[in-house]
């Protein structure tokens, strides 16, 4: 009993291990079904144009969903981040105004404002103990109310060297999705190699336990949520790289759909499980039905009814297996 | 290293701890000691003071009187956290892991080794792997703990405890949720804890485990030190009497008068549920107080739970009023005519946020409505009468219910049974935490429920109320019925042996 070695263990214990390493295996099965099925049954689904188009259009949901995922491990969530991004969209597009000096500090001055706005929801979190559902609510009416009362329209514009984060290409591969493989692999990194990533697991799972067991759960909580804020800029750089100019509605769905996203991604919104790989795979399930909506040309509503519906049946098939 | 052993200073040493709460003293001039690596049994009745002295020990409540010395030396932790650095893992009943990370994880909470920037989880699974063959327990180290069963849990908090240099190790009734084989072998692993020299103070109810393992006990009852000895120089029956000998502390309403005794009302026949009821059968009849006695997790509250439709049944029968009865839901047995007073009033019986009104009038607002419309006159009525009836003492009406004492929150729960008119009632640990006035009175509305013609079961750990209250007693062990008294048969002393399994047999673990 007593001689286990690295060496000896058996074939079944080898196999349980690899699949306990693959985290979420049920999205991933959701994501090639549907991408094999739309091979099989969407005209030009594979071609190179599309997948390509499939990858940049996933890019802008998917920098904010991986901030949301952080948030949402850790029981809490993120409703401002929508309107945050619209906020830093027009001001990025303020100012820089067309001027290719400007490109350096606009970006850095769009972290910062993301970055903040994400601190103070943590703050109110996790020191004034609000809920966040409503804190952040909180933030987001404040935020739309200073944006709507200053812009109703597209205002100011970027220079053209910007316009490459949003159109450039290198090789085959367009730079905003280079840009999402790379955040979303330190995101990775950060949550499964870091002692942030565990503490943060710990407190989604249950706060006392990790209190108990030392870690400063008020600090972690605080982070998680600027890492969402970050994650909301640069959804907000790469749109108004796309759309050449910032308009006070630009950011909004990206609430929702990222919350959508992450949840589909197998993080349930209960906190303490949760991951990359699966909001990627999640923010992926959204664009390719996008993207089918578009070459099936099918309507607007009937658009929204078949997320609805795709949203509620796959996290009520994880609650079913949760339960056996 | 072992030599410490042999040095009989003590490690450990509590003296003259007192510790009041509201409406009650849990612990009165209590000494306890620990030598260095003994296996240190605390027993007594359920509301002894066993936890209350634990927990003053690792820091989660503060001693009103008393000092506590660890290694010689004054110690007062005010925070768990604290006693842990300090050397003494205490390890609860209800765990404190993540299910949904890994045993490493786990263990390693809060102190993750790391490299420059990632952590280490090569060395993590590593070191849980050393520490798991160290106590000769065979998990994995990357297996979440949720896929774990209770016993291996509990391997992993141990585990925990260990890696955190703990030399005490206090354990709150380990064998509680465990089979017997699990109990086994949970033994050996306290044995070989006790080899590596380090203090084990072992909770427990079940005598035969402290006769099993340990080198000395002591015995608290109702908050005061009885006495602490070597286990050798005791024998089960004296165990006993230490811990359940003692004046009663109020007088019982009186007895059910065997005319008025009527039919039966609840029958339930060879059920089985769950891994945990075997072949239960009984009866409740008309009029009577039924008592159930037993050790925690013998099954009782499973019991309640079945027969009110809160979880399912698979083989037997219940009837009531002779009707077979198969509840799907608690909803359907409350329309039957069930009450069921749980032994959770926090997070099972009351919304604690909302005042009198909506919480009494909950279970029966489906007798009490017209199109889905509430009759909120005569809510108001019944819920007054009722409340003016029990004489619950509430400040004001909006008063929310979790700003009322305990036995006024408990008189609560039992308003919103009388408003629905049960016929059967079932009563788990009625007077649990609350003070001996209100226990007095809930004790009265009991015994006149059974007499306007209610069927009664109560459920209770206090053996004083089993006796005091009863007109016939069934004892459980887990999860079947070890013995059904009469209220001439009823002792202390036959009850608790019962209870523990010790009837037929003396001390020894047995397989039945």
């Amino acid at each position: 009993m007593s001689t286990i070695s690295g060496t000896s263990r058996n074939f079944f214990s080898q196999v349980q291990e690899i699949f306990n390493r693959i985290p979420n295996m049920g999205v991933y099965g959701v994501l090639v079904l549907i991408f094999v099925g739309c091979l099989i049954f969407v005209p030009n689904f594979g071609s190179p144009e599309n997948v390509r188009n499939l990858g940049q259009h996933s890019v802008a949901l998917g920098l904010v969903a991986i901030g949301q995922t952080f948030v949402i491990i850790a029981a809490s969530l993120d409703l401002s981040v929508g309107v945050s991004i619209s906020a830093m969209a027009v001001l990025a597009s303020l100012m820089m105004d067309g001027r290719t000096s400007m490109m350096l500090p606009t970006v850095l001055m769009v972290i910062g404002f993301g970055t903040f706005v994400g601190l103070i929801n943590g703050l109110i979190i996790a020191k004034l103990r609000v809920n966040p559902f409503i804190a952040t609510l909180g933030t987001w009416l404040i935020l739309q109310g200073f944006l709507f009362s200053r812009f109703d329209n597209f205002a100011g514009g970027v220079p053209r060297e910007f316009e490459y984060l949003g159109y450039g290409q290198i090789g085959p591969v367009p730079v905003g999705v280079i840009m999402f493989f790379l955040v979303a692999a330190g995101g990775q990194l950060l949550l499964s190699k870091t002692r942030f990533g565990y503490h943060l697991f710990g407190i989604g799972g249950n706060q006392q336990v990790s209190r108990l067991s030392g870690v400063r759960t008020a600090r972690t909580m605080i982070i998680a949520h600027v890492l969402c804020g970050l994650g909301a800029a640069l959804t907000a750089v790469f749109i108004v790289s796309r759309l050449r100019a910032g308009a006070p509605w630009v950011g909004e769905t990206y609430t929702l759909d990222s919350i959508a996203a992450v949840v589909v991604g197998g993080a349930p919104l209960s906190g303490g499980i949760g991951s990359i790989t699966g909001t990627v795979a999640g923010v992926l399930i959204f664009s390719i039905l996008n993207n089918i909506f578009n070459i099936l040309n099918i309507g607007a509503f009937a658009q929204l009814v078949i997320r609805g519906i795709i949203l509620i049946s796959v996290v009520a098939f994880y609650s079913f297996r949760l339960r056996k | 290293m072992q030599e410490t052993s042999a040095n009989n200073k003590p490690i450990l040493e509590m003296r003259d701890v007192t510790k009041a709460f509201p409406g009650v003293v849990a612990l009165k001039d209590v000494s306890f000691e620990c030598k260095p690596g003994e296996v240190h049994a605390l027993v007594g009745e359920n509301g002894a003071g066993k936890s209350t002295l634990m927990k003053i020990l690792t820091g989660a409540y503060k001693a009103d009187e008393g000092t506590v010395f660890l290694h010689g030396e004054k110690v007062a932790f005010e925070h768990p956290q604290q006693a842990q650095r300090a050397g003494i893992s205490i390890i609860y009943q209800e765990f404190n892991l993540l299910p949904d990370r890994s045993v490493s994880q786990n263990i390693y909470l809060g102190r993750e080794p790391r490299g420059k920037i990632f952590i280490d989880e090569q060395r993590m699974v590593l070191q849980t792997e050393q520490l798991l063959n160290e106590l000769e327990v065979k998990i994995e180290p990357r297996t979440k703990v949720g896929e774990l069963g209770v016993a291996q849990q509990q391997s992993v908090e141990i585990a925990k405890a260990l890696s955190l240099e703990a030399d005490i190790i206090v354990m709150d009734e380990p064998t509680a949720p465990l089979s017997l084989y699990e109990v086994e072998s949970l033994l050996a692993l306290v044995r070989r804890l006790q080899e590596k020299g380090i203090t084990i103070i072992y909770i427990t109810h079940r005598l035969e485990e402290v006769f099993h393992i340990a080198d000395r006990v002591t015995v608290l009852k109702d908050g005061t030190l009885v006495n602490t000895a070597p286990v050798s120089e005791y024998t089960s029956d004296e165990l006993v009497h230490h811990m359940v000998g003692r004046e009663f502390d109020h007088y019982f309403p009186e007895k059910a008068d065997p005319e008025n005794i009527g039919d039966v009302i609840l029958e339930v026949r060879h059920l089985d549920a769950g891994k945990e009821l075997h072949d239960i059968s009984f009866n409740i009849r008309k009029g009577e107080v039924v008592g159930f006695a037993g050790l925690e997790g013998s099954g009782r509250t499973q019991l309640a739970r079945v027969i009110f439709g809160a979880d399912h049944f698979y083989k037997g029968e219940i009837r009531l009023n002779g009707q077979s009865m198969r509840f799907r839901s608690p909803v359907e047995a409350i329309r039957a005519g069930f009450g069921f007073i749980s032994e959770d009033r926090k997070k099972e019986g009351l919304i604690l946020g909302l005042p009198l009104k909506p919480n009494v009038s909950l279970p029966s607002l489906d007798s009490r409505q017209f199109l889905g419309f509430i009759k909120r006159q005569e809510e108001q009525e019944v819920v007054e009468e009722i409340s003016e009836s029990i004489d619950i003492r509430a400040a004001s009406k909006r008063q929310e219910v979790q700003f009322l004492s305990g036995g006024n929150q408990q008189k609560v729960v039992l308003a919103k049974w009388l408003a629905t008119n049960a016929k059967m009632l079932i009563f788990d640990e009625p007077t649990r935490g609350i003070d001996v006035g209100a226990k007095a009175s809930i004790h009265q509305l009991i015994r006149d429920l059974a007499t306007q013609g209610v069927g009664v079961m109560m459920i209770s750990s206090e053996l004083p109320e089993i006796i005091g209250m009863s007109d016939r007693v069934i004892v459980m062990h887990e999860g079947r019925v070890e013995a059904e008294l009469n209220s001439d048969q009823m002792t202390e002393k036959d009850i608790m042996l019962a209870a523990t399994g010790t009837t037929q047999d003396n001390g020894v673990l047995t397989g039945e």
